[in-house]
């Protein structure tokens, strides 16, 4: 087998040396790729749509359709994972022992034989291999949370001027999560974000994203041609279409902020929502 | 002689490419462990990004976000030439984020995997399967 | 652009990736990986693709290395190659 893939990639490799002298000179301005349709993006994006970052205003306008797709794909994936690898309650075997710890004097007791704690908010139950988080990480993670969890929301509403957009906004505000899941364990950050939640925000941003093309369809005017939403908003039809950028990219990132924790929640408990890493 | 190095030079970014690209090609076809070719088709994925990013670069471009979009001097013509083709980024960047999903959907099967037969190895794999 | 600094990353992108791929533990690949994206992200911010290096920023330097992780955890960290 090793032969085979070396022969393989030596093949595809030379071909692939002898195609790049054909390759335009490195950042040639004149080069193919830069010549057809990226001029007019970037000479009309501002009178267009008014959004100074034209990246952001290509990938929500002007190709807008393709990446409502990508939302839908990154959707699925989230879905996938959990279909894969999620064990209903039912096929999971519970643990003959339970173990629940109270909270202020961190005391553990434990229960033999299937035995349940009645609900309460001075206990809260661990796994067996549960080990305490360390006061340091759990401190300082703590007070880094809510900063780049707002640093999300900024990216994410700052896409027009700045770097940034919903798919970098959204996946902030997840690792926020995840970053909430590794440093104190998978249940804290279950208990904030519940599965059920994940699962309709995911399909929610998705939905948004598309709800929007159909209310410029309602309109009268085409799919995802925000423009048509001037008379909603009481704006002109250019600024509209800056807003009507905004409201998808909110939609990305409400998607892409599900997916990623859907992702990492049933990766790292192997699907039994137990212990994280 | 000099017009081979000089065309050698010229595009060293490209060679590197393509070597990242063999790379992450002979890991998915020769590696034997699963999490090994999952690395290698990452690899696979970035070198070719990487080449398309590569293809908007322009000499004495800036970065495509508009200068005074708005206030005061906002009416003025832009060039064209004045910044980076911005095409190839918004292809990119979607791909980057549907990357992420699909190495998240091969990680959960490689954990199926494992779960059924106790091993990432591709040969025990075949060999567990062989015996049944 | 820069070209030194550029050949520089260049070279260590490669490095990282036969590192993340050669190296005997699965656990040391994913955080190779990881530094492989994040060269990855440098290079692009030298390109002028600011949007792209902030994707991989947070996706590829961040949370992809922590699904690596995750499912190292889970599975196990032995490899033969």
């Amino acid at each position: 087998m090793k032969i085979i893939g070396l022969i393989i990639t030596v093949v595809t490799g030379a071909l692939l040396f002898y195609a790049a002298g054909d390759f335009p000179a490195w950042s040639d301005p004149a080069s193919p790729a830069s010549t057809y349709l990226s001029p007019h993006f970037i000479e009309k994006t501002m009178e267009e749509t008014s959004v100074p970052n034209i990246v952001t205003a290509v990938l929500a306008d002007y190709r807008s359709f393709d990446t409502m797709f990508e939302t839908a794909v990154i959707f699925s994936a989230g879905v996938v994972c959990f279909f894969l690898l999620r064990i209903s309650r039912r096929e999971d075997e519970e643990p003959e022992t339970r173990y629940y710890r109270h909270v202020l004097t961190g005391v553990t007791i434990q229960l033999k034989e299937g035995h349940k704690m009645p609900p309460s908010a001075d206990f809260e139950r661990i796994d067996s291999m549960w080990t305490p988080p360390d006061l340091i990480i759990k401190t300082g993670c703590r007070l880094l949370i809510p900063f780049v969890q707002l640093f999300g929301l900024y990216v994410i509403a700052h896409g027009h001027h700045s770097p940034g957009g919903g798919f970098q906004g959204g996946v902030i505000l997840g690792a926020s999560v995840i970053l909430l899941a590794i440093s104190h364990d998978l249940r804290t950050a279950v208990r904030r974000m519940s599965e059920k939640l994940i699962g309709i925000l995911c399909a929610a941003g998705v939905l948004i994203y598309a709800c929007t093309g159909a209310l410029c369809l309602l309109l009268k005017l085409n799919f995802l041609d925000y423009s048509a939403l001037a008379g909603i908003l009481h704006v002109d039809p250019i600024t509209a279409r800056s807003h009507g950028i905004l409201m998808v990219e909110i939609g990305v990132g409400i998607a892409v902020l599900a997916t990623m924790i859907w992702i990492y929640n049933n990766i790292s408990s192997a699907g039994r929502y137990r212990q994280g890493l | 002689m000099t017009d081979l190095i000089s065309m050698v030079v010229a595009k060293y970014n490209y060679w590197i490419y393509i070597t990242l690209m063999m790379i992450g090609l002979y890991a998915i076809i020769a590696k034997n462990n699963l999490v090994k070719k999952i690395v290698g088709m990452n690899i696979f994925q970035t070198a070719i990004i990487l080449f398309y990013v590569s293809i908007g670069v322009k000499k004495g471009a800036t970065i495509p976000i508009l200068e005074h979009g708005h206030g005061p001097d906002a009416h003025h013509v832009v060039h064209a030439v004045d910044y980076i083709n911005p095409l190839p980024h918004v292809l990119m960047l979607t791909a980057i984020v549907v990357g992420v999903a699909t190495l998240g959907v091969a990680l959960a099967l490689a954990i199926r995997v494992y779960n059924n037969y106790n091993t990432l190895e591709e040969d025990e794999i075949l060999a567990q399967i062989r015996e049944k | 652009m820069i070209w030194p600094i550029d050949l520089a990353i260049l070279t260590l992108v490669v490095v990282a990736a036969i590192g993340a791929l050669r190296v005997k533990d699965l656990l040391g690949a994913s955080i190779l990986f990881g530094s492989y994206s994040f060269m990855m992200c440098l290079l692009w911010s030298i390109m002028g693709a600011v949007d792209v290096a902030f994707t991989e920023a947070s996706v590829g330097a961040g949370v992809s290395t922590v699904l690596f992780v995750a499912a190292v955890f889970r599975t196990s960290r032995r490899t033969r190659d």
